[in-house]
C-alpha cells in the first residue's frame, strides 16, 4: 500500500477503508473482524488490502454468526483489543441484537465503569442500491433506543473518514451506519486534519425559509430538494446531524429558531422512528419560534419493498417539497 | 488421558475434489459415555492428599454459603438466589483450576465458583441483592460480571481467550454454564468459534437435570451434551459432577491442553440442584421427591467426606475446622448483609458512556431536582 497524499479526491468506500488503515497503522490493538473481510476484502471491499497489509489475524475472516462474531469481540475487547465489527448487511446484523443490546451498550454500566467496550460495529444501511429482500434495511431506530451506544452516519466521504476515526478512537461502543447507496459518491478527503468528536451536527445548506433535518443516505436528497426549492421560492437550509447519539440538540435548536419552520427526512418508516424523536424535541424546545408544526418525510411504516418497487417508498424530491408547501406559508 | 496436540485427520476419499472433504477423525474427540469417576475408584490414592482436603474443606465452606445465601433471601436480604446446592463439586472445582491470570465467565448460579476465585462474597452478589448489577472489579478479579442472559458470555470467553493466544499469554478461559443453555445459539455459536480459532477456553455445562422446570429430555436429543463437542471438532468429556475430584482431574486436564495450544474442550458434568431453581420457584411441581431423596444419596459432600474418612485422610478435628471455617463465612454474610446497602441516586447516570451525552446531563439536574425537593419536604 502506498502512502496516500495528504488531500484527494476518493469515494466514500475509499475513505472508509483509508480509515481503517491508518486506524490500524497507528494502533496495533485495533483488530477487524467479520464475514469476508479478509482475502476478499469484504462484499464493499471497505476492507480490501487489510488483511495484505496486517496479517490475516488483524483482518479475520469469521465464521457466518453475527452474534459470534459480536460476542468474539466483546472478549476482544475485555483482554485490551480495539475490535472494529464488520457486519454484512443491516439485516443481517439482527441476530448481533441481544450481544449489542444485553451486553455492548451495558457492559460499562454494569460493572461501574471498570469494563468498557471501545467496539465500533460497522452497518451498510439502507436501500436505493436494487438489493433484494433483507439487505436494504433502515435499522437506526433500534439502535438509538438503546442506551450506552453511540449511532453515527456519515454522509459525505470526507465525513466517512473522520466519523470512523473518531469512532475507533471512542472508548465508547459506536453502531456506524453506512449508507451503502453513498457508498460510491465522492468528496475531497483531507486526512491530516484533527478528528472532530463525535456528537456535532453541521449545517450543508443555509437557508431562511425552512430547514431540511437529516442524515446518512437522504442528505444528496434534501441538497438536491433545495436546490429545486429555489424555483418555488423556498430559500432551504439543510441540516446533516451526523450524529444521532449524541444528539446536537443545540445545533438543531439554533438553526430552526433562525427560521421557524423544519421537516425531518429519512428513509427509515416513520411509526416510532428518529423522525418523531427530532420532532418532539423540537417541539418541546422551540415551539414558540416554529410558525408550523415539523412534519416528517419518511419510508412509509411497511416492510422494505422489492427493489423494483422501492422508489416508490424512498423519500424523493417531490415528497419533500410536497412537506414543504404544507408549512403554513400562507399565515 | 493424553493432551490432544493436534486435530487428528480423517482419511479424503479418492473422488473428492477437496474443500469439503471430512478434516477431522471423530473417534478421538468422542467423550467415554461412561462418566469420569474418581471418588470410587483407586486412583484416589494417588492424589495429592493436601488437595483432597483443601476440596473437602471448600465443598464445606460452599454448601454453608449457598444455605446463608438462601436464607439470607428469606430475610429479605437478597432479592433472588440462585443456589447451587447439590452442585458445589462443579463450582469449586472450577474456581481451583484456575490460574490467578485466567478468566472466568460465569452464570448467575455460579457465584460460589466466584467467591471460590477469591472475589469477596458481598461484592459477588451485588447482583442478586439488587443494590449494583457488578459488584467486583472485572480486570482485577479476571472474573466477568454474573451473565444472566443464558450463555451469551460464552463467545465473550472465546474472544478474551483469542485475544489472549494473539498476545502470547498463557491464558485459560473458562466458561460456566447449565444444561438449559446449551440450547441457546451463543452456545453453539461459541464453540463453534473456539474450535475454529483453536481457542484455549473451556466449556463446563452442569447439567443438572431441568432448566427451571424443563426436564433434559425436553431440551436435548443428543447422546450426552458432551457429544455436542464432536459437531465442532473439539474434545467432549463426560464426569461425574458430585466427585469433587473427578471434576478438578477433567477441568484440570482441559485447562492443561487449552493452555498447551491443544484447544477448546466441552466438558459436561453430571450434577442435580438439590434446591429450587431459585427462592421463588416450586420443585415440587415438576420432581418428585423420591428423584431429590436419590440425590441426597449422591451429595457431592456426603460423598467426599465419606471417601476421606474411608481412607483415614478426614479426621473429627479436621471436619471441625471446615465446619469453623464456614460458620465464620456465614457469620460474616450475615453482619455485612443485614447492614443497609449505601445507595447514590445520581450514580444512575454514571458510566452509561465515558462522558454523559447532552441529554443525560438535562435528566441527571432534573434527577437532582427532584432529590433536593423531596429533601426539603
Amino acid at each position: 500500500m502506498t502512502t496516500m497524499t495528504p488531500t484527494r479526491t476518493v469515494t466514500m468506500a475509499q475513505a472508509l477503508n483509508t480509515a481503517l488503515r491508518d486506524a490500524m497503522r497507528e494502533d496495533a490493538s485495533v483488530h477487524l473482524l467479520g464475514e469476508d473481510v479478509g482475502r476478499l476484502g469484504g462484499v464493499f471491499r471497505i476492507t480490501d488490502g487489510l488483511a495484505a497489509e496486517f496479517g490475516e489475524q488483524r483482518c479475520l475472516d469469521t465464521p457466518l454468526a453475527e452474534a459470534g462474531i459480536l460476542g468474539t469481540a466483546i472478549g476482544m475487547a475485555m483482554y485490551g483489543l480495539r475490535p472494529v465489527v464488520e457486519m454484512q448487511f443491516d439485516a443481517f446484523a439482527y441476530p448481533a441484537m441481544e450481544q449489542l443490546i444485553s451486553h455492548v451498550a451495558k457492559m460499562r454500566n454494569r460493572t461501574a465503569g471498570r469494563l468498557p467496550l471501545p467496539i465500533t460495529v460497522r452497518i451498510p444501511y439502507g436501500g436505493g442500491i436494487g438489493g433484494v429482500e433483507h439487505h436494504s434495511d433502515s435499522s437506526e431506530a433500534y439502535y438509538v433506543a438503546t442506551p450506552g451506544l453511540h449511532v453515527v452516519t456519515p454522509a459525505t466521504a470526507a465525513d466517512a473518514y473522520g466519523l470512523l476515526r473518531a469512532s475507533i478512537a471512542s472508548d465508547d461502543p459506536v453502531v456506524f451506519l453506512e449508507p451503502k447507496r453513498l457508498y460510491w459518491s465522492k468528496a475531497d478527503l483531507d486526512t491530516t486534519g484533527a478528528v472532530e468528536p463525535i456528537g456535532r451536527a453541521v449545517l450543508r445548506r443555509p437557508g431562511r425559509s425552512a430547514v431540511l433535518i437529516t442524515y446518512g443516505p437522504s442528505l444528496p436528497v434534501c441538497l438536491e430538494a433545495a436546490e429545486a426549492a429555489v424555483a418555488e421560492g423556498w430559500d432551504l437550509a439543510v441540516l446533516d446531524l451526523r450524529s444521532l447519539v449524541p444528539f446536537d440538540d443545540a445545533t438543531v435548536e439554533n438553526v430552526v429558531r433562525s427560521v421557524g419552520r423544519a421537516v425531518v427526512v429519512h428513509e427509515s418508516t416513520g411509526f416510532g422512528g428518529m423522525g418523531a424523536e427530532i420532532a418532539a424535541r423540537v417541539s418541546e424546545r422551540c415551539f414558540h419560534h416554529l410558525a408550523a408544526p415539523v412534519l416528517r418525510v419518511t419510508g412509509f411504516d411497511i416492510p422494505y419493498p422489492a427493489p423494483m418497487l422501492e422508489h416508490h417508498h424512498l423519500p424523493g424530491v417531490d415528497r419533500i417539497l410536497d412537506a414543504v408547501a404544507k408549512l403554513q406559508w400562507e399565515d | 488421558m493424553p493432551v490432544l496436540e493436534h486435530r487428528p485427520t480423517a482419511p479424503v476419499p479418492s473422488w473428492l475434489p477437496g474443500a469439503t472433504a471430512p478434516r477431522t477423525d471423530p473417534a478421538p474427540l468422542l467423550p467415554d459415555p461412561s462418566p469420569v469417576r474418581m471418588l470410587g475408584t483407586d486412583e484416589l490414592k494417588d492424589q495429592d492428599p493436601a488437595l483432597l482436603l483443601d476440596l473437602y474443606r471448600r465443598l464445606v465452606v460452599g454448601r454453608r454459603y449457598n444455605q446463608q445465601a438462601t436464607t439470607l433471601t428469606r430475610q429479605g436480604r437478597l432479592a433472588v438466589y440462585p443456589s447451587s446446592t447439590g452442585q458445589e463439586a462443579c463450582q469449586v472445582a472450577a474456581a481451583m483450576v484456575l490460574r490467578q491470570d485466567d478468566w472466568l465467565f460465569p452464570s448467575y448460579r455460579d457465584t460460589l465458583a466466584v467467591v471460590g476465585r477469591g472475589v469477596d462474597p458481598l461484592e459477588a452478589l451485588t447482583l442478586l441483592r439488587g443494590n449494583a448489577h457488578t459488584g467486583y472489579d472485572p480486570l482485577a478479579t479476571r472474573t466477568a460480571p454474573l451473565c444472566t442472559p443464558l450463555a451469551t458470555q460464552a463467545p465473550h470467553a472465546v474472544g478474551l481467550a483469542h485475544a489472549a493466544r494473539l498476545a502470547g499469554d498463557p491464558v485459560v478461559a473458562l466458561a460456566m454454564m447449565g444444561d438449559g443453555g446449551t440450547s441457546e445459539g451463543d452456545f453453539h455459536e461459541a464453540l463453534n468459534f473456539a474450535a475454529v480459532l483453536n481457542a484455549p477456553v473451556v466449556f463446563l455445562v452442569q447439567n443438572n437435570g431441568y432448566a427451571i422446570s424443563v426436564p433434559l429430555a425436553k431440551q436435548s436429543a443428543a447422546p450426552s451434551l458432551a457429544h455436542k463437542a464432536v459437531g465442532y471438532g473439539m474434545r467432549g468429556r463426560l464426569v461425574d459432577g458430585n466427585d469433587v475430584v473427578a471434576v478438578h482431574q477433567v477441568l484440570a486436564e482441559a485447562m492443561e491442553q487449552a493452555r498447551t495450544g491443544g484447544g477448546p474442550t466441552l466438558v459436561e458434568a453430571l450434577t442435580y440442584r438439590l434446591d429450587a431453581h431459585t427462592n421463588a420457584d416450586d420443585a415440587t411441581r415438576y420432581r418428585g421427591s423420591d428423584e431429590v431423596t436419590a440425590w441426597q444419596e449422591h451429595d457431592p459432600l456426603l460423598l467426599m467426606e465419606r471417601r476421606l474418612r474411608d481412607l483415614g485422610l478426614l479426621d473429627d478435628a479436621a471436619a471441625a475446622e471446615a465446619s469453623e471455617a464456614a460458620e465464620t463465612l456465614a457469620a460474616r454474610m450475615r453482619a455485612e448483609f443485614h447492614a443497609e446497602p449505601v445507595l447514590d441516586p445520581m450514580s444512575l447516570f454514571q458510566h452509561v458512556y465515558a462522558h454523559p451525552t447532552p441529554q443525560l446531563l438535562e435528566q441527571q439536574h432534573q434527577l437532582a431536582a427532584e432529590l433536593a425537593a423531596e429533601a426539603e419536604r
